[in-house]
Formats: structure tokens, C-alpha cells, sequence
């Protein structure tokens, strides 16, 4: 589990939340992205955690978190309950990976999802040198990786338009969390995206 | 929590506090006049905001932690979650356990003297509800000068009378902790209950309630009604490990002797109940668990019911409890959630069904206690 108290996709994250909205965080770990939405933008957060130590860690810190397992889907959300719902960097370690991106968009009106760029320039590099990548946003071996997928923002968005899921925004971050422009698919490290319908 | 230096309360002393003002009951009954047991752990600060009400189950009384003079053994019920150092830390809260009405360990119940007849209550002790007994807690409160609890918890009916704390006074809890609960019981559960209850009902000492004056207890009822409910507390996996197919010494008779460990067991297990125990409160308690449905008023919809709640919860499930699966703890948080009302679940491993809300389990406790740890006084 990442304790990590600062990710380059928060701030993003936390620059689309409004004052008194309702987010819903998967798989929140120790909860520090919602307690910043509260702390920094009055947000009302909830988040979702699967393993002991992150959702004992969270409660410590006063956070709303519903020890669930993603796979098992979000049953029992009703239908429209929050404004944003939140996936950072979680995306590819889900196995159903389509239904949980259509509960996002059932349970909230926009999702919020991030995840790490299999085609970024480092990633092919190590590749092409016959090894699998090991990064910043990509910190595992292959053999102790929590992620089951590996793809890359063009995979992505051909997946988006596959389930008419609309993008209202993407930005991408490179290794230092810097925003890229140009080349984002071979520049880009990180990918952060507001999803619709 | 340091774990470290976590102990118990030690030695206890039980107090008693009697009521004059009439108590209208749910059902429309009054009790003129009542009696409720009590202990308190800890120390009442001056603010008077560290207060903690520990709600009991069906089997449980106020004698929640530590022990009494000359009984080392006579332990409270919750002991291993009440000290300096533990869960409920006794060095920062002032925790309260209570004899509910109609209980047995020395709360106004039916085995008392009827002073209007001069009888025991008996048959004639009206059926109690949670929400009976949430407002005779509220008046030991008042007793004890708490205007509003830091926090209500309990587990199983004791986690149904947390949440109706929120329901019934919401500006007199902070935060309610519900273990092992539900917003209501099933229609299986309530079938559990219907058998234990007509274990009693049919046994020849009850004598329709009044067996006191027939100088008998209907033993044989309330040991198979405990039987009944003991294993349903258990799971499959514990059980299997516990006892398997172990046999007795001497087994193989062909007979209807205990056979099995497991027999064994649940006969003794009913036999001590039946000795400390009275019918007529398990009657009542078990009614109790039934009868509760706070969404019943609102056309069955919880997030209705659950809107005028002002606590922040913590509810607890365990996946090994099939007798207050975790699903039905799942219900009151996503109504929690669905109201925006401030929740956290957690659920726990713990292999004991629905008695690991008992038991010493270190993620359960660590959760209890992160979460209490929080609250500001």
C-alpha cells in the first residue's frame, strides 16, 4: 500500500473540486487526498479502502471511509450521489475494469481518473532495452506489481469511446508531476482525466 | 493506544438509581416508578463532554469491565475493549454501563415485586422497546448531570440501541458506534427468535409467565433457547475447528447421550444460561430485537429514518457473522451515505461469527480505538 502523503494528480484533482461538493475516493488508502479536499476546498468527502491499515489510518485521520472491495462494484451507491468519484492511480489494478468505470458514472456525475502511462518515453525505452519499465508512476517489479493492466492513453481513450464515455479534460504530468503539452501519449507519465457521459 | 501499558479498570462497585417520574412506554403501558442499575469506569471531567454509554445485548447487564470485591472471576462482559489503555480508554472517558429495563441483573424487571399487587411483575411486565429503553438511559444521564454523550456504542441489539440514541436525542450523542448490528432483523432472525421464545413459551414451569409464584423456571425452555442462539453467534469454520466430529469418551453407544463435543458443549453452555438467567427477560429481549425498525415509520426507506440523526458513526461488521451479516451494516451506511451524513465502516476478519464483537481482535479493537481516539473532548 502507497502511503504517499503528496501525488502530482492531487493538486489537479483538487483544483476540479468545488466548495461543499460530495467526492467519493476509490480505493483512498490512508485517506490524504479527501482530507485535503476538505481541509483546502470544503469538499464532503467519502472514500473507499480495502486493506486494514489504510482504512484504520483514515479513520485516524476523521475520514468517511467504507472498507469495500472495488471488484465487488459500488452496489449500494445510489445512483447520482456525488459530484466527483474520485480513481487515482488505482485504475490498473482493477480486474472489471468497464463496469467500474460505468459505476463511477452512475454513482457521481463526473469521474476522476488517473493512472500511469505504459507508452510514456521511459517506459519504451526500457522496454526496447528488454526490460519491463520501472518508474516513478510505475514503481514495481514485475514480479511484486499490483497492477493487472497495462495501457496507454491512446488505449484509454479508444476504451472512453468504446462505452460513450465523454472526456472533458486530460492532463498529463511527467515524471516530476510537470504538465505536458506536446506528445502527451510519449511525453507523459501520468495521466489525469474528467470523464461524463 | 499504547497497548502497552493497556490493563483493566480493576475493581468495580455497581450502583442503582430510582426513578419516581411515570415511563409511557412505546407500547402505551407506564411504569409508575423504576430502577436501573449502573457502573461508571473513569472519570466524569468537568466539561462533562468525555461521557461513554455502553449499550448491552440480549445477555448482557451493567456489568461491563473490571471485576467485584472478593470475585477476581466475575469479570464484566466487554472487559478486554474498557481500561486505562484500552479502546475505550478509562484514563480520558467516563464510561457508563447500564442494566436495561426489564433485564435481570438488577434493573426493574419481571422477577421484581408489582408494587401495585404486591406480586411479581411476571406476565404483567409490559413488552419493552429500544426506543424504551434509549429514554430510560437518557434519564440516567440527566442522573449523572451528561447532557450529551461523546459517544453510544454497543454491538448486536446493543448497536441497535446506539443508533436509536442518534434518532431519539440527536443533540445528546456525538458519535454512535454500531457493532455488529442492523437497522432491522431479518425474517430469518425473527424466526430464530420465535423458536426460542416458544422453547419458553411451551416449557410446563413457565406457567404463562408467572412461575415465580409456582416457586419453578421453565429451565428447559430457556436452556434450548440459549442452545438455539449459541449457535447461531458461532460460525461453520470456528465450530468445525473447535469441535469437528470430535466424540466423547465412551462414544459409540447407539444411544441419545452425548455423543459429540459439540453436544457437549451447547448443553453446557444452556445449562449455565438457564441458571443466570430469566425467562421472562429473554422474552422480552429477543421482542425487542424484533420489534425494532426505525424505518418502518418513513414507508420502510432508512435514509428517511437515519435524516434527523446529528452523530458522526463508526459501524463495525464481521464477515464470519451470519446472524448480523455485514451486508446488514452495509444498509446503514449507504443510507449515511446517501444523506451525507458522517460514516466510517470497517469489517473485520475475525473468525467468530457473530461474537467477535466479544472477542480481543486486534483490528476491530485498533479501529474502536483510532476512532475514539479522534473524538475531541
Amino acid at each position: 500500500m502507497l502511503f504517499t502523503t503528496e501525488r502530482a494528480d492531487f493538486d489537479l484533482i483538487a483544483s476540479w473540486v468545488k466548495p461543499d461538493e460530495r467526492v467519493l475516493d476509490l480505493g483512498c488508502g490512508d485517506g490524504s487526498l479527501l482530507k485535503r479536499l476538505i481541509a483546502e476546498r470544503g469538499a464532503h468527502g467519502y472514500g473507499i479502502e480495502r486493506e486494514e491499515a489504510g482504512v484504520q489510518a483514515a479513520i485516524a485521520k476523521g475520514i468517511n471511509v467504507i472498507q469495500g472491495d472495488l471488484e465487488q462494484g459500488l452496489s449500494g451507491f445510489d445512483d447520482g450521489t456525488f459530484n466527483h468519484v474520485v480513481l487515482s492511480r488505482t485504475l490498473q489494478t482493477v480486474r472489471h475494469t468497464e463496469r467500474l468505470l460505468s459505476e463511477m458514472l452512475r454513482v457521481g456525475r463526473e469521474a476522476v481518473v488517473s493512472f500511469p502511462n505504459f507508452a510514456y518515453w521511459k517506459n519504451r525505452m526500457a522496454v526496447m532495452r528488454g526490460r519491463m519499465p520501472v518508474s516513478e508512476d510505475l514503481p514495481y517489479e514485475w514480479f511484486d506489481t499490483p497492477n493487472l493492466r497495462f495501457f496507454t492513453l491512446l488505449d484509454f481513450e479508444s476504451l472512453c469511446k468504446k462505452m460513450q464515455l465523454v472526456i472533458r479534460e486530460r492532463q498529463v504530468l511527467d515524471e516530476q508531476g510537470k504538465l505536458i503539452t506536446e506528445e502527451p501519449n510519449f511525453l507523459g507519465s501520468l495521466a489525469v482525466y474528467r470523464l461524463g457521459r | 493506544m499504547n497497548v502497552g501499558r493497556a490493563m483493566s479498570i480493576g475493581c468495580v462497585v455497581p450502583q442503582r438509581v430510582h426513578f419516581t417520574a411515570p415511563l409511557v412506554l412505546k407500547s402505551g403501558a407506564v411504569l409508575p416508578a423504576f430502577d436501573l442499575r449502573y457502573e461508571t469506569y473513569g472519570t466524569l471531567n468537568a466539561a462533562k463532554s468525555n461521557a461513554i454509554l455502553v449499550c448491552h445485548a440480549l445477555s448482557g447487564h451493567h456489568h461491563v469491565a473490571g471485576y467485584y470485591a472478593g470475585q477476581p472471576d466475575n469479570i464484566g462482559w466487554w472487559d478486554n475493549i474498557i481500561g486505562p489503555g484500552r479502546p475505550l480508554d478509562t484514563e480520558r472517558f467516563f464510561i457508563v454501563g447500564v442494566n436495561n429495563l426489564g433485564g435481570c441483573h438488577g434493573s426493574t424487571g419481571p422477577a421484581d415485586i408489582n408494587p401495585a399487587t404486591g406480586q411479581h411483575w411476571g406476565a404483567d411486565f409490559p413488552v419493552v422497546t429500544v426506543e424504551d429503553w434509549v429514554e430510560t438511559q437518557a434519564r440516567l444521564a440527566d442522573h449523572l448531570g451528561i447532557e450529551a454523550w461523546a459517544a453510544v456504542i454497543g454491538g448486536s441489539l446493543g448497536g441497535m440501541q446506539a443508533l436509536q440514541w442518534t434518532l431519539s436525542f440527536p443533540d445528546r450523542v456525538r458519535h454512535s458506534l454500531v457493532i455488529a448490528s442492523a437497522a432491522k432483523l431479518s425474517a430469518e432472525n425473527i424466526a430464530f427468535n420465535e423458536i426460542a421464545r416458544q422453547a419458553i413459551l411451551s416449557d410446563p414451569d413457565f406457567h404463562g409467565g408467572n412461575y415465580y409464584v409456582h416457586g419453578t423456571r421453565p429451565l428447559n425452555g430457556l436452556r434450548l433457547a440459549r442452545m438455539l442462539g449459541h449457535i447461531t453467534y458461532l460460525s461453520d469454520d470456528q465450530m468445525a475447528e473447535k469441535f469437528g466430529r470430535r466424540q466423547r469418551p465412551g462414544a459409540g453407544s447407539y444411544s441419545f447421550d452425548v455423543e459429540f463435543e459439540i453436544e457437549s458443549y451447547l448443553r453446557y453452555q444452556g445449562d449455565k444460561f438457564a441458571g443466570l438467567f430469566d425467562a421472562n427477560t429473554y422474552l422480552r429481549m429477543t421482542r425487542a430485537l424484533d420489534y425494532f425498525d426505525p424505518a418502518l415509520a418513513y414507508d420502510g426507506q432508512l435514509t428517511a429514518a437515519l435524516a434527523s440523526a446529528r452523530a458522526s458513526f463508526l459501524v463495525v461488521a464481521f464477515s464470519t457473522d451470519w446472524r448480523f451479516s455485514p451486508f446488514r451494516s452495509r444498509e446503514i451506511v449507504h443510507a449515511l451515505v446517501h444523506n451525507g451524513q458522517p460514516v466510517a465502516y470497517a469489517e473485520s476478519s475475525c473468525p467468530h461469527g457473530h461474537d467477535s464483537f466479544l472477542m480481543d481482535d486486534a483490528y476491530y479493537h485498533a479501529v474502536v480505538a483510532s476512532y475514539l481516539q479522534r473524538i475531541i473532548l
